[in-house]
């Protein structure tokens, strides 16, 4: 990791390279445990984007006074004082916000990848870097949850979409699509059980991905060769 | 500025003291952020409360603050809970209407079952909502008023109603019909609303004692006190009924409180 990386860099590694739901498998108790559908996905991916920069940014602007054997309590204190506020502020303006998001918040504090990046990126870098990269690696993980809730609910109910008034207002109420109306779905993707399979399935898919691009590229660089 | 400003200058002692400030800071500022908040979050949390017990009582028939004129009582057998549970109790004027109890479904598929049942005073049902469950997604967890409009079927059910037919399950040969898929969860439901009718019946006159009305009914005959089954115009002298000796519930009675 050296200052001469580009945004775009640090963009692309937290969202594919590194992308803490696929490749680094952190944070995996909430993402397993609300990604049932892709409304409760999406509201922890949200706050968790909001909880990782405003703790990147905090760490990586008072780097310069912490010492190595304090560090991590310093983090520590710094991501629960955040995770907290945010709950009693959201408990406080947005309260229906609160209602659908209430069981998410909390967990927030448990999730190992705003530790990580608070170690390993932004207690060594300039602010602005670690605002970037916590918006990468916060942006990457909300993905994996938004595409793990959307599978699941789309395979376990048959919908999309539904509950999306409790995220965003009476306007949500239309967004919800029965796909399947009355099916009940695969009801094993709802369950736990299907967190793990889907998971899996998204991991799979990503690495199949990544290997077919290696291929190509190797084609390519064999075809220059020729 | 460079990657290698990482070569901390900052002593042990110094690095110590910064976890002590942080710290600090850390607690004035949630300190801060609770003192900020906790009057709205209390005023949203009793507006919330409200908003739940309006879902399950009829509306336009009550017109003081139930989710302030409250008794706690404790009956493990008919309320499903070792807790001591909460009853808001709706008035229109002195007239009391509905009572709302909080009951549990001890035997749901996935644990415990918490509803909201209200219960007019002539003993039938006025509505019916699930404030917290862990049943299955898809399956159980329509018994949310949200999700299928299942939980309003209790509306009107009356205790004197033939306890093998409204009060039955379909599949346990009565006639009300069950979630497809969700047996276990229908009938632990079905089952908890019923003992909260009972509770209502059996212990009508400590939810709603007589000596909160303002015509003091005496000597009302005894063979008053059995009859269960009052209709709106004998209101009054059911209000008379004295509370029962065998009562099991232990009633802590909180003054009623006028509406806001």
């Amino acid at each position: 990791m050296s200052d001469t990386d580009s945004f775009a860099q640090i963009l692309r590694r937290g969202l594919w390279h590194e992308n803490p739901g696929l490749v680094q498998l952190l944070g995996l108790c909430p993402l397993l445990a609300v990604s049932n559908t892709l409304v409760n996905g999406l509201g922890l991916g949200l706050a968790t984007i909001l909880v990782i920069c405003a703790t990147n940014v905090l760490v990586s602007a008072c780097r310069r006074w912490l010492h190595d054997d304090f560090r991590l309590p310093v983090f520590v204190l710094i991501i629960a004082t955040f995770v907290t506020s945010v709950e009693l502020l959201c408990r406080a303006f947005w309260f229906d916000l609160h209602l659908a998001l209430g069981i998410f918040l909390p967990l927030i504090v448990t999730n190992c990848v705003i530790l990580g990046r608070a170690e390993a990126f932004a207690s060594r870098q300039r602010v602005s870097a670690a605002l970037a990269d916590g918006l990468a690696h916060g942006l990457g993980f909300a993905a994996v949850l938004i595409a793990l809730g959307g599978l699941r609910e789309l395979v376990g109910q048959g919908s999309l979409l539904a509950g999306a008034e409790l995220l965003f207002g009476p306007v949500g109420r239309g967004w919800s699509l029965e796909l399947v109306p009355q099916s009940g779905g695969l009801l094993l993707a709802a369950l736990p059980p299907g967190a793990f399979i889907g998971l899996a399935v998204l991991i799979a898919a990503r690495n199949a991905l990544t290997r077919r691009r290696a291929n190509a590229g190797r084609v390519t660089a064999a075809a220059a060769d020729s | 500025m460079n990657a290698h400003d990482t070569q901390r200058t900052t002593s042990r002692r110094g690095g110590a003291l910064m976890l002590i400030v942080a710290a600090v800071a850390a607690a004035a500022l949630l300190a801060t952020v609770n003192r900020f908040t906790a009057p709205r979050i209390a005023d949203n949390i009793a507006a919330e409360q409200l908003r739940s017990l309006r879902a399950v009582l009829t509306p336009g028939s009550f017109d003081n603050a139930p989710h302030r004129d409250v008794i706690t009582v404790h009956d493990p057998e008919l309320l499903g809970s070792d807790e001591s549970l909460p009853i808001y109790r709706a008035r229109s004027g002195i007239q009391p209407v509905a009572a709302v109890l909080t009951v549990v479904a001890p035997n749901g598929y996935a644990g415990r079952i918490r509803l909201l049942v209200a219960v007019g005073i002539d003993g039938e049902v006025k509505g019916v909502r699930v404030a917290e469950h862990r049943e299955t997604p898809g399956l159980g967890d329509r018994i949310e008023a949200r999700k299928s409009g299942w939980i309003l079927g209790f509306r009107g059910l009356r205790t004197e109603e033939p306890t093998t037919d409204a009060w039955t399950l379909d599949r346990d040969g009565g006639a009300f019909d069950r979630l497809t898929g969700a047996t276990i969860t229908s009938r632990a439901v079905l089952g908890a609303v019923r003992n909260a009718v009972l509770y209502f019946s059996a212990h009508r006159a400590e939810i709603f004692p007589a000596t909160t009305e303002s015509v003091p009914l005496n000597g009302a005959p005894p063979s008053r006190a059995d009859n269960m089954n009052p209709s709106a115009s004998n209101q009054d002298s059911m209000l008379a009924i004295p509370s029962s000796p065998h009562s099991i519930a232990k009633i802590h009675r909180h003054p009623p409180q006028d509406p806001a």
